[in-house]
């Protein structure tokens, strides 16, 4: 018998830190995978959030700079432009990339720095316990919307994707999810279209993965793919936002 | 070697330049915009980057990231923006990665206003963000001393591993001075950082960046090696200049623009009998607490003066420990006092003032 | 002829590979517990295993390897 399924290469040989089911396990292997498929390990460069894949500079085997929160873009623009032959991605939470990182965000994606940004949307605050995220959605109850998100208070929900569609300098905004195996096979598809556009100097590729929380939504990770299904994705419907290449063969 | 007469901002953009900097992000702000405007027109020739990013805080984090990978970075604003790149510089030090930031002083707290002033002392040695570190600050106080103490902090930075800083003000950034440039020479051998994160090319064990250390006994034993290396610092790497201090009863400690003030105060004092002397810190952290020490028994009484309110004098009192009395004299607010003033305060204490 | 390897002791019993499993092979174990305290999943008939490895595709811990 041949081995069909291991762990790739560029994953290191520590247990994940994360939650029983949550799918920043998936997201972190499939990461992985693209970069031992493209044989870029040795060139990659990776940064790390603050939130819970905050320690991920344990997990991955290429090279790695834990960044403040929400700075991740900035502090990757400041690799790839010292070393542009490095390929460069950043993985952030909800809070890190739409909220504190807002900035650094749309003006990396504005200035199209040609980095990879892999973006883990489960619209809620993990590590820190469970609150608001610029992505939960109206009436879900978070600790500091316990009484469901209202609008009126705490606004509305921000669409990650079609708001950076509108930047020239980006080159793909895809939103993916990892709730089954269909749909863990487009991701890694448009994760490593992210991650050759980078190659292929394209300028900024960001994929937006739905993602569950269940310690923090209250259910079993059984029951999160459901609430995922039913909540996140038609608020957060899945597809390409933006795609260089489809432009130009327009 | 030619004479060029330079204003303070591009002496240091050059310096910078000539230091091997290749990599430079900024943000505008009154009175270092010259800074940015200078590496905008010189980077494109050297292959560098020049890169005005969307804030202070991103700039700082820039250059976290370019020196995360190796190469000499760096970044300039004034007072409220250093203030917003604490956290980058509080990670760079927590980090070990090296890199420079520039202050171009000017009047605070809040927006405040343009004019010079020296009221970021403690931001730069005590406060620049959180946790225990600190960063190498040079205080240069004329164009040409602006330039040689670039390339001095990039020079310490890269091999203490820590980040630098220049404390400069409005006056020094404006104004220009005869600088002596070597022929132009942008080549340069620069160390090797076997730490960085470029890449390890299938040759090596991955290289992590990071300042997060939950184990709190590894993040004390990490801290206290850190601060085994600031004690080598502060043992070797103190500077100051003494102008007629060996026989003054009054020795005035200022550094930048407040020093060259006051340095025609003690002239003048001179002329009226009255034994001034000017200590000048050129390195305010680590102080220069060695130079002060010389004076200590021969000294009737010491005047910091400053741009601010009072904060190196809380130093200069450390150092001298109650021995003799520590005098103040400061304007704030972007006022530059006058040699008068100053005069002034050296014939109070003569006189007797305690 | 296949079969899924779970590396028991990295398994946290999720169940996201029961429920992907096409064959309705994998469990969790009743009576095992890993040092971590859970119940880590298990093939319930390696028979019937047609080796689609959707189990190790959705497993968040990389703990499934599958061999055919």
């Amino acid at each position: 018998m041949a081995t069909v399924f291991q762990k790739p290469k560029a994953l290191l040989d520590v247990p994940f830190s994360f939650c029983p089911g949550c799918t920043h396990g998936i997201i972190h292997r499939l990461v992985a995978e693209v970069i031992d498929e493209l044989g870029i390990e040795g060139k990659t460069v990776g940064v790390a959030p603050v939130g819970c894949a905050v320690m991920n500079y344990n997990f991955f085997g290429c090279d790695m700079v834990q960044a403040p929160h929400g700075r991740a873009p900035a502090v990757a623009t400041g690799i790839k432009r010292a070393r542009p032959e490095n390929i460069v991605f950043t993985y952030q939470g909800d809070g890190d990339l739409a909220a504190i990182g807002t900035a650094e965000t749309v003006h990396a994606a504005a200035r199209g720095e040609n980095i990879t940004i892999i973006f883990a949307n489960n619209a809620i605050y993990g590590m820190t316990g469970g609150q608001m995220a610029p992505t939960s959605l109206p009436g879900q109850i978070t600790q500091t919307t316990p009484y469901g998100r209202d609008p009126k208070v705490a606004g509305y929900p921000i669409r990650v994707c079609e708001m950076l569609s509108t930047m020239t300098g980006c080159a793909l905004a895809q939103r993916v999810t990892v709730d089954c195996v269909k749909n863990v096979n487009i991701a890694k598809k448009a994760i490593k279209k992210a991650f050759q556009n980078q190659i292929e100097k394209k300028g900024f590729s960001i994929v937006e993965v739905l993602s569950t929380c269940p310690t923090n939504w209250g259910l079993s990770p059984a029951e999160s793919l459901e609430w995922l299904r039913s909540n996140m994705i038609p608020y957060y419907p899945l597809g390409v936002y933006k795609d260089i290449d489809a432009e130009v063969k327009k | 070697m030619t004479k060029v007469l330079m204003k303070g901002n591009e002496a240091l953009a050059e310096a910078a330049l000539r230091a091997g900097c290749r990599h430079f992000f900024g943000y505008p702000i009154t009175p270092q915009t010259e800074v940015a405007a200078y590496m905008a027109k010189k980077m494109p020739s050297l292959g560098g980057t020049f890169l005005q990013a969307e804030s202070e805080i991103a700039a700082i984090n820039m250059v976290l990231g370019a020196s995360a990978a190796g190469v000499r970075a760096m970044t300039s604003s004034s007072s409220p923006g250093i203030s917003l790149k604490s956290e980058g510089v509080s990670y760079m030090a927590g980090s070990d990665l090296p890199g420079l930031i520039v202050n171009v002083q000017r009047g605070g707290p809040g927006l405040g206003g343009i004019q010079p002033s020296q009221a970021d002392y403690w931001q730069a040695t005590k406060a620049l963000g959180h946790g225990d570190y600190q960063l190498l600050v040079f205080a240069p106080s004329t164009v040409q001393e602006m330039m040689d103490l670039v390339i001095l902090a990039f020079d310490l930075s890269d091999k203490y591993r820590m980040p630098s800083m220049i404390l400069s003000d409005g006056m020094l950034g404006q104004m220009m001075e005869p600088v002596e440039l070597e022929d132009e020479s942008y080549e340069m051998d620069l160390p090797d950082k076997p730490w960085a994160a470029t890449g390890h090319q299938n040759k090596r064990t991955h290289n992590v960046i990071n300042s997060l250390y939950l184990t709190p006994s590894s993040l004390e034993d990490l801290i206290r090696e850190r601060y085994k290396r600031y004690d080598y610092i502060k043992e070797n790497e103190q500077r100051a200049d003494e102008y007629l201090c060996d026989d003054a009863d009054i020795v005035i400690v200022a550094y930048g623009a407040s020093s060259r003030i006051s340095r025609t105060a003690v002239n003048q004092a001179r002329a009226l009998g009255i034994k001034a002397g000017l200590l000048r810190p050129v390195t305010l952290w680590p102080f220069p607490v060695k130079a002060i020490e010389k004076h200590i028994a021969h000294a009737k009484a010491f005047l910091t003066v400053e741009m601010s309110m009072g904060q190196m004098v809380d130093d200069v009192r450390l150092a001298v420990n109650g021995r003799k009395p520590v005098h103040f004299y400061g304007r704030t607010g972007g006022i530059i006092p006058t040699p008068a003033e100053v005069l002034n305060a050296i014939k109070e204490i003569a006189g007797g003032k305690e | 002829m296949a079969k899924a390897i779970i590396n028991e002791a990295l398994c946290k019993g999720c169940e996201m590979c029961v429920i992907a499993c096409p064959k309705h092979i994998l469990a969790l174990s009743s009576t095992k517990l890993n040092s971590k305290g859970y119940h880590p999943a298990e093939l319930t008939d390696e028979s019937k295993c047609i080796g689609c490895a959707s189990c190790a595709i959705m497993c968040p811990d990389v703990a499934i390897t599958v061999e055919r």
